[in-house]
Formats: C-alpha cells, structure tokens, sequence
C-alpha cells in the first residue's frame, strides 16, 4: 500500500528538484520548515521524530535539502516528511506538510473490529509495522 | 493607481459637507414636551433619524437597502426601519418617558441613493449595545429583521451588511473548532481538503449508502457528507447510516493512513432527537458532524456549544437561504447570515462555488470568503463589504464549495476560493465513468498537481488546462474525468451583484 498523507501523495515521488521548489516557497512565506520522521506512520501520530530544531531564519532551500540529505542517510528507509511552520499571529500551526521518503516497502494498516452491543462497532487502526520495536520495522 | 470607488468615505462615517445632499438633512427631531404628545408622529421627526449621529465603537450598525413605497419620503422610510427595528410603534406612547429612550432609539444616521437603481436608498442605521441579549442571534435577529420586513410603506427591504462591535463578538462562543484546529486534527495542510456528497440523496439504504462513502473516501477525499435532506426516512433509518458510515470511514482509513471524516447529518424535529443522534455519532468515533440552516438560530447554537464540548467538527448546510438571500431588493444578503453563523459557532458554511451550478458572482462570493475565513475585513465595496469588522480572534470558519463543479476546474476553483476551503465533487466524483474511487482520485490528483504548480510559482490560472493535462498523463481517471465534463460550465447572469464597481481613477 501507498501512505498518502501529506500534500502530495497521490502524485509520483517528487524529485529532489521538486522538493526543494516546495521548500522555497514556504522560505520565502517566512515559514520555518522542519524535517520529521517515522516508522509508525498511523494516521493519528501527530509527533513524528525532529530532526533537529525547525529551520528558522533559513533563506535558501539548499541548507534544508541538506539537511534532508544527512536524514536520508540515517533514515533512508523510514517516512520523512517536510513540515513548514507558520508562526504568524491567528495561525501557529503548520501549513504545509509532505512526505519526501518512504521506505521500500509499506505495510499499511489492519482494522481492528470490536463487536459491542447494539451493533456498535469499535475500531481499531494498527500498524503492520508496530508489531516489530522501533528501529526494526521495515527489514 | 488603485482604482477609486464611486463613494470615497468610510461607511461608518457621516458624509462630509461635500456630499451632503438634499437628502441629509439637518435632524428634525421634535424634543421635550412637544414630542410626547399623543397621537401620530413621522419617525423623522420621533428621534430615528438623526445625520448628526456619530455611530459609537460600541454600536451594531446595520445597512439596509430601503425601497419605499411610491410617494413616501425615504428619510421616512428610513426613519422608521430605525423605529419599527428598535423601541418604536405606530403612535406616540407616554411610557417611553420611563425609559432613556435615547438612548434605546435605533438611529438612521445616512441615507444614500442605491447607484444605478432608482428608488432604492441605502440607509445606516445605529442601535446601541444595550438593546441586544449578550451570545444570543435569536435576539439580534428578532429586532434587526423582525416585524421591520412587513412594515407597508415599504415596497421591499433588504439587509445588506452589518458592523458587529468587539464588544458584542465577545459574548458569543464562535466557530467549535475553527480552521486550524480541524487541520490539526485532520492532519491536512496546505490545500483545500476535498468531499463529496452521496448521491442519489435520496433512497440508498444504509449499506448502499457506506459503500458510497467507502469508495469515495479510499479514493482519495477527505470527506463525504449527507446531503441536507437525509435525516431519517423510511429507505434509512438514522443508525443504520451511522453505523455503515462509520464503517466505511474506518476502512478507508487503514486503507489510505490518512485521517477521514464524514458529515453525519444530525438534523432532526427536536433538540431532543438532534442530541441523540450528535451523541451516537461521538460514540461511534466521528470527528464532524452536520445540521442545517432550517434548525433555527437557537438550535444551531445549541449543536455549537455541544460541538465544542465534544470536540466535534461542526459542518453547516445552508439550506434554505436562497429563499431570503437571492433577490437583490428583499430579504437579507447571505454575507449577513455568515456573520451571524460565525458568531453562532459552525465550523464549515456552504459559500458559493463561483464556477459550480448555484448562485453566486466572484466579487460577491469573495466577500463572504473574506468574512468566514478573515480575522479583519476592511471595507471592500466592490465585494459588498460595506463595514469594517474586527473578529478579534474568533475562529475561522472553513468556507464549503459544494454543487456543479468538477476536477477540469480546479485552477479556476483554487485562484477564486484560495487554500483554505473543502470542494466538494458531488456528481463530479460519483458520475465518473470508471466509478466512484476513480472520481475521487481524478479530483485528488488533479488538486495536488495545481498546488504543486502554484508552490512552484507558475502561473497556474493560465497554464491551468495544461498543468491538469500531465497530470492526467500518470493518472487514467483524470485523464477520464477531464475527457466528459470538459465542456461543462454553467454561465448564467447573477441575481445579487456588488451595487459598486471600482473605476480608473481620473488622476494622474
């Protein structure tokens, strides 16, 4: 299966040329753009692993392409995502986010189904991955 | 040069000596003895007119579009808008002598000759704060638009915009979520997130229903909806569509890694029935939630303040506004009932696609856009924003563009609607030819490749046509989907346009 969270997944991996056009224009927004990742990428894990500290006061994409590189090479087959942070006054939030790695092969997810009364479901999302400790999870 | 507009003062202001016109008369209000006199009385001359008012930062202002009837002075008519709108009735009451009553008086402090439309005059009215219950738009909306729209000697009346004081936005809870915070949980940033209504609308059974919603989600959307009519009826009853709903959300979910949602429509005949039904939806783990316009003021408030105590997405369908919003002469201008649904406290409101099938001209549906989604709007009277409004950090509210529009569109949607909106593809996913998950992932793909574009800084409004082409050359059902709604667009004149256009300025 293809995870598909973040900005751009349903269109093929973007070249590293296409990542660092994206990284510009959060830059030049005054965004602070942030290297994230994981290997349990469950849909409600908000806090993927930093990467060192958001790029504030960053102006040129190449810095943050670097630094996507030095991730690649520790975590070349785990999800690593761009995240761009917007610090203005109403937002404080991220405001864009994709995912620039993905390991060679995703397990995806299993549902988890819990019969209750009344024909209530309770579900249950569960990672593939996350039966194997952190660390070891894709091979 | 920026372009200058016809009226070059600020609404909230009193003309300048300049433009003073026979029409602004000096106040005749008849004061001391004299004015509490029994019997008839103009409403000129009873305290509601009054051109010298400077309205207070505290005061709601309110514009109407005033068409009086023929032969009646429209400072009259005017006039008594204030007074029917506020403390007055059709005779002089000794009673008022018990009261401030000046300060209780509604005041119509301008009146200006609507530009293009003879006989029909823009009137601005000032009520004190203290005329209105704090957090309630019943309230408001009693006095604001209430007895005032059935007074005889006008021909037709119109409430255009209103100016809310901080001091009143304050006392009431705003959207449940607001837009951050549903991205946050949503986990959805930098582009419109993407829906779609189930159709038919009507007649599915619960199961046929899910499996509309599970297609449609595993394709690519971020939500679905029910549409405003399904409630609970004899193909459906409410739980079976909540169960085989939630069940196709959860799938899609495992499915895709992404978080999905789908608006399930609580409306119902009672509070009590809506409260059961909100209820169920939370136990059965839905992060939104729906109701429509019809519920009433009251009611939509009520499903706010649940929404925000059980940290539910609150989607609003307005059904029933075109009754009141449509026509330019009577009733009341939709950029009014999304003020009054933001104080309210929903987090998505139906706003006009632009593009799609339903009414609604790009300069106008851009005011409502700004007024959802804005912490501050400036005059804008070539939007039909007619006041500055401070929000002072109420939530935002996500605008919803929903009917008639389809993936070949998508740069035209994202240049008039921005980033921070939900487009829903209702016959534009479900109609696709190769089915149901074919629709959703051509309007995913679609949206994602013009994002990509406009990040990247090209000018994706006029390379829209070809951007949307290679992105289709990866991506059969878009390919498809461009292929048969190609020619499909809807050109019909608007009914309900901004009065003021912006013109080159004549200076150098």
């Amino acid at each position: 299966m293809r995870i598909t969270q973040g900005c751009f997944s349903f269109l093929p991996d973007l070249t590293d040329e296409q990542i660092s056009r994206q990284v510009q224009y959060c830059l030049e927004k005054g965004w602070a753009v942030n290297i994230e990742f994981t290997d349990d990428p469950h849909p409600r894990n908000s806090f993927w692993e930093m990467w060192g500290l958001p790029m504030f006061d960053l102006r040129d994409a190449a810095g943050v392409m670097m630094e996507l590189g030095q991730c690649r090479k520790v975590y070349g087959n785990s999800y690593i995502r761009m995240s761009a942070f917007d610090n203005s006054h109403g937002w404080e939030s991220v405001r864009l986010s994709f995912i620039v790695n993905r390991p060679k092969d995703e397990p995806g997810f299993r549902l988890e189904r819990h019969e209750m009364a009344g024909r209530n479901i309770r579900y249950t999302t569960k990672s593939y991955a996350v039966d194997r400790p952190e660390g070891g999870r894709y091979g | 040069m920026p372009p200058d507009l016809l009226i070059p003062t600020l609404p909230t202001s009193r003309r300048t000596q300049q433009e003073e016109t026979k029409m602004n008369q000096h106040s005749m209000t008849i004061r001391g003895k004299d004015r509490y006199r029994s019997g008839v009385m103009e409403y000129k001359k009873m305290g509601y007119w009054e051109p010298d008012y400077e309205p207070k930062e505290t005061d709601i202002i309110a514009l109407f579009r005033v068409t009086p009837q023929d032969g009646v002075d429209p400072i009259e008519a005017a006039a008594a808008v204030a007074g029917e709108s506020s403390t007055a009735t059709w005779t002089v009451v000794w009673t008022d002598r018990l009261t401030a009553a000046e300060k209780y008086r509604a005041k119509c402090y301008r009146v200006d000759p609507v530009p293009n439309s003879p006989g029909q005059y823009f009137a601005y009215i000032a009520y004190d704060l203290d005329l209105f219950e704090n957090g309630s738009i019943a309230n408001l909306s009693a006095s604001i638009i209430g007895n005032v729209f059935g007074f005889k000697p006008l021909k037709a009346l119109r409430l255009e915009d209103m100016r809310l004081p901080v001091a009143y936005v304050k006392t009431f809870q705003g959207p449940a979520t607001g837009i951050v915070v549903e991205r946050e949980r949503m986990d959805k940033f930098g582009r419109p997130l993407l829906g779609a209504t189930v159709k038919p609308k009507l007649g599915l059974s619960g199961r046929n229903y899910g499996r509309v919603v599970y297609e449609a989600l595993k394709g690519g959307l971020d939500f679905t909806k029910d549409d405003e009519n399904i409630n609970s009826q004899p193909f459906m009853h409410w739980r079976e569509r909540f169960l085989y709903c939630m069940e196709a959300v959860n799938k899609a979910q495992a499915a895709s890694g992404e978080v999905k949602g789908t608006y399930l429509n609580v409306t119902a005949g009672t509070m009590e029935d809506m409260y059961e039904r909100a209820e169920f939806a939370k136990e059965l783990g839905s992060v939104i939630i729906m109701i429509d316009l019809v519920i009433g003021y009251t009611a939509i408030q009520s499903m706010a303040k649940w929404a925000r105590r059980n940290d539910m997405i609150l989607h609003l369908h307005r059904a029933g506004h075109s009754t009141y919003t449509r026509q330019r002469s009577h009733g009341v201008s939709f950029r009014v009932i999304a003020k009054w649904m933001r104080l309210a406290g929903v987090d998505h409101i139906h706003a006009g696609t632009v593009v799609g099938k339903l009414e609604g001209d790009p300069a106008t549906t851009r005011g409502y856009y700004d007024i959802c989604r804005e912490d501050y709007n400036p005059v804008r009277l070539e939007h039909g924003v007619f006041f500055e409004q401070n929000w002072a950090s109420l939530n935002r509210m996500m605008p919803v563009a929903s009917g008639g529009i389809h993936a070949g569109q998508m740069h035209q949607l994202l240049d008039h609607l921005g980033e921070d909106v939900i487009l829903q593809f209702g016959g534009g996913t479900i109609g696709h030819p190769m089915g149901i998950q074919a629709g959703a992932t051509a309007n995913r793909v679609a949206l994602e490749a013009m994002i990509l574009a406009r990040n990247e800084g090209r000018d994706y409004l006029a390379e829209g046509p070809e951007i949307l082409a290679k992105a289709a050359e990866t991506c059969t059902p878009l390919k498809s989907a461009l292929e048969v709604w190609k020619n499909v667009t809807f050109n019909y004149e608007s009914t309900d346009m901004p009065d003021y256009v912006p013109t080159p300025s004549v200076a150098m």
